[in-house]
């Protein structure tokens, strides 16, 4: 009857590592199954590329070519969302009862929560690929190799951050029907109020700073600096000449703030 | 040795308009390889008793020990030795029937060859085989009890909770899933079952516990709750409306108690400790007076009528027992 074998007890670091994969790997597992779901996404961001290259771009005045200007910010945009997806995963893994079966299990505490966000983070990657390779083909280009390494690698960081406010954020919303109206009214906002389709000038000087520092502006210019993706000439705020540093403090807070949150939050789940 | 034991469990659920007393002080023991049936209306608490026993959820008062350990204190080890299928299956949808059950193996610690392989057998034994590799969004309800069932059994626990195990499935299914479940008591697996189904607590129970309102109002064999409900009674239908005053007067004096009397069903029923001697001379004595009935039985009461009674919704107060009394007296 001792079916069970030597492997680390839960609560031992062994089995935290091995549990986090292993959730994580259900949560990879799924994505092909639900294709609507990563298609729309990408779709999503793909519309507006062609919305605002076509429609507004004539309009908008930027330092250069307009689709190289816009592409870093809907990479941005892109992973502000990710934040929803992590969201949306979570509400739904708590409502259909999956996460009430793995606290049934004798499992390591953490592994949904780091699986969760250790997977969430590998699909942003995939998205972000093929928006690249879409950007590719419309025309959008960048310096030098080693430049769009750095500028993925800290997508992915960004990514990270947003992960674990959308876990925390999904633990608190009570079906997944709330937390699409939630991030609707929050993120939508919050990548438009930003730099990312039009350059900051041209918005009210009252909502300049706010704009600024806003890390979907931050990690925006960061990228254009990077790329050289028609940076405008910085201004003499922090966020503007040191976007690169800015975005990865904004990341840190992000996780210092929901990471215990959202563990938190899951451990009263028991309440 | 007892695999559970609980004492005064209370939980409240608190919202911002009101306060739910779900439990309200219940104490429960299972002896080590038994069945014990958690037995109560909708709303009772049984689903709440099963998830603070198996640690998804904690009491706001209250000690249990689950197979000697704490509960407060020790949950991790509680589950390793425990099984959980909960009231509504909690398998994934968008994973196939065998990755569900090796991801819950290989996350109850098991090897990934050992949960493989114990993924096959309960595959086999929940005649899952033919969609094991299909993704679980396309079973039928059934399909799913049976597969969530399944992953409570992947680590071979030693107590097992199944909350309303045969909701929703089709006749043959329940009486597979209660063969399954007689299986796994005779391997000396605990186990503690809630259900709606009187038939299924009278089944596979060696003890039933009645909870309502969140608090125990009765509890022992089916047989020892069916006889504090009442022992025998006669039943008889009467041909004809005019010959109930007659038919009422014979039976309470062949009888022991009050006869009850339904109009629209010319139903007569009676009270009786003389069993089968007694139906004799009722249908002699309504042969002798010329009635004619449709139908006569001695009725021995059923859980039904348990319930009935012990919750409070029976049309028949007479037969409340003592402890079903103060139940409504609380
Ligand atoms: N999460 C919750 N928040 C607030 N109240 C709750 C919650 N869960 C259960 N309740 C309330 O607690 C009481 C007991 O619920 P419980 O689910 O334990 O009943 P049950 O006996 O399993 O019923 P059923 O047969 O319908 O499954 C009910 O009044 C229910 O409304
Ligand atoms: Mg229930």
């Amino acid at each position: 009857m001792t079916a069970r074998t030597t492997s680390a007890p839960s609560g031992s670091v062994g089995s935290a590592v091995t549990d986090g994969i292993l959730v994580g790997w259900r949560n990879l597992k799924r994505i092909p199954r639900i294709p609507e779901l990563a298609i729309f996404a990408i779709l999503q961001s793909i519309m507006f590329v062609l919305l605002f290259v076509f429609v507004f771009g004539g309009a908008i005045n930027v330092p250069g070519d307009y689709t190289s200007f816009l592409m870093p910010g809907i990479f941005a945009q892109t992973i502000v969302f990710a934040a929803g997806t992590t969201a949306i995963g979570m509400t739904d893994d708590i409502n259909k009862g999956i996460v009430d079966r793995f606290r049934s299990l004798p499992m390591s505490r953490s592994a949904v929560l780091t699986g969760r966000t250790f997977s969430d983070v590998i699909y942003n990657a995939g998205i972000l690929v093929v928006l690249m390779l879409t950007g590719f083909v419309v025309g959008w280009r960048v310096d030098d190799i080693p430049s769009l390494i750095a500028g993925f690698a800290l997508l992915l960081f960004f990514a990270y951050g947003m992960v674990w406010l959308g876990v925390w954020l999904g633990l608190n919303v009570p079906t997944v029907e709330v937390g699409q109206q939630v991030i609707f009214t929050v993120l939508f906002p919050i990548t438009f109020i930003s730099n990312v389709f039009v350059p900051l000038e041209s918005l009210p000087e009252w909502l300049q700073p706010i704009a600024e520092w806003n890390p979907t502006s931050t990690l925006t210019a960061a990228l254009r600096e990077m790329w050289g993706n028609g940076a405008p000439p910085p201004t003499n705020s922090l966020a503007s000449t040191e976007p690169a540093l800015v975005t990865i403090v904004w990341v840190l807070v992000f996780i210092v703030v929901f990471g215990p949150l959202g563990v938190r939050r899951y451990r009263s789940m028991s309440r | 040795m007892d695999a559970i034991t609980a004492e005064g469990l209370v939980k409240i659920y608190k919202s911002r308009k009101n306060e739910v007393r779900a439990l309200d002080g219940v104490d429960l023991t299972v002896p080590e390889g038994t069945v014990l049936g958690l037995l109560g209306p909708n709303g009772a608490g049984k689903t709440t008793a099963v998830r603070i026993l198996a640690t998804l959820l904690k009491p706001d008062s209250g000690r249990a020990t689950i197979a000697g350990f704490d509960l407060a204190r020790q949950p991790d080890d509680i589950r390793r030795v425990i099984g959980l299928s909960g009231q509504y299956a909690a398998v994934d949808e968008n994973l196939t029937g065998s990755e569900n059950l090796w991801l819950f193996g290989r996350l109850y610690q098991l090897s990934s060859a050992e949960a493989t392989r114990r993924a096959t057998e309960l595959l086999e034994q929940f005649d899952l085989v033919d969609a094991a590799d299909r993704v679980v969004k396309t079973y039928s309800g059934g399909m799913r009890r049976r597969l969530d069932l399944g992953s409570a059994l992947i680590g071979r626990p030693r107590l097992l909770f199944l909350d309303e195990p045969t909701t929703g499935l089709d006749p043959r299914s329940r009486i597979g899933m209660w063969d399954v479940i007689r299986g796994l008591v005779a391997e000396g697996v605990t186990l503690l079952l809630t259900t709606q189904y009187l038939e299924e607590a009278d089944e596979l129970a060696d003890r039933i516990v009645v909870i309502d309102h969140g608090k125990i109002i009765a509890g022992g064999t089916a047989d020892e709750l069916k006889s504090a409900v009442g022992g025998e009674r006669i039943e008889v239908v009467a041909h004809d409306r005019d010959a109930i005053p007659r038919a009422k007067e014979i039976l309470s004096r062949d009888c022991a108690g009050d006869v009850t009397v339904d109009e629209h069903t010319r139903r007569l029923t009676a009270p009786t400790s003389a069993g089968a001697g007694a139906l004799v001379q009722v249908v002699r004595d309504f042969d002798e007076a010329g009635i004619r009935i449709d139908d006569i039985a001695l009725r021995r009461p059923t859980l039904d009528d348990v319930f009935l009674a012990l919750t409070g919704h029976a049309a028949e107060e007479e037969t409340l027992t003592d402890e079903a009394s103060t139940r409504s007296a609380a």
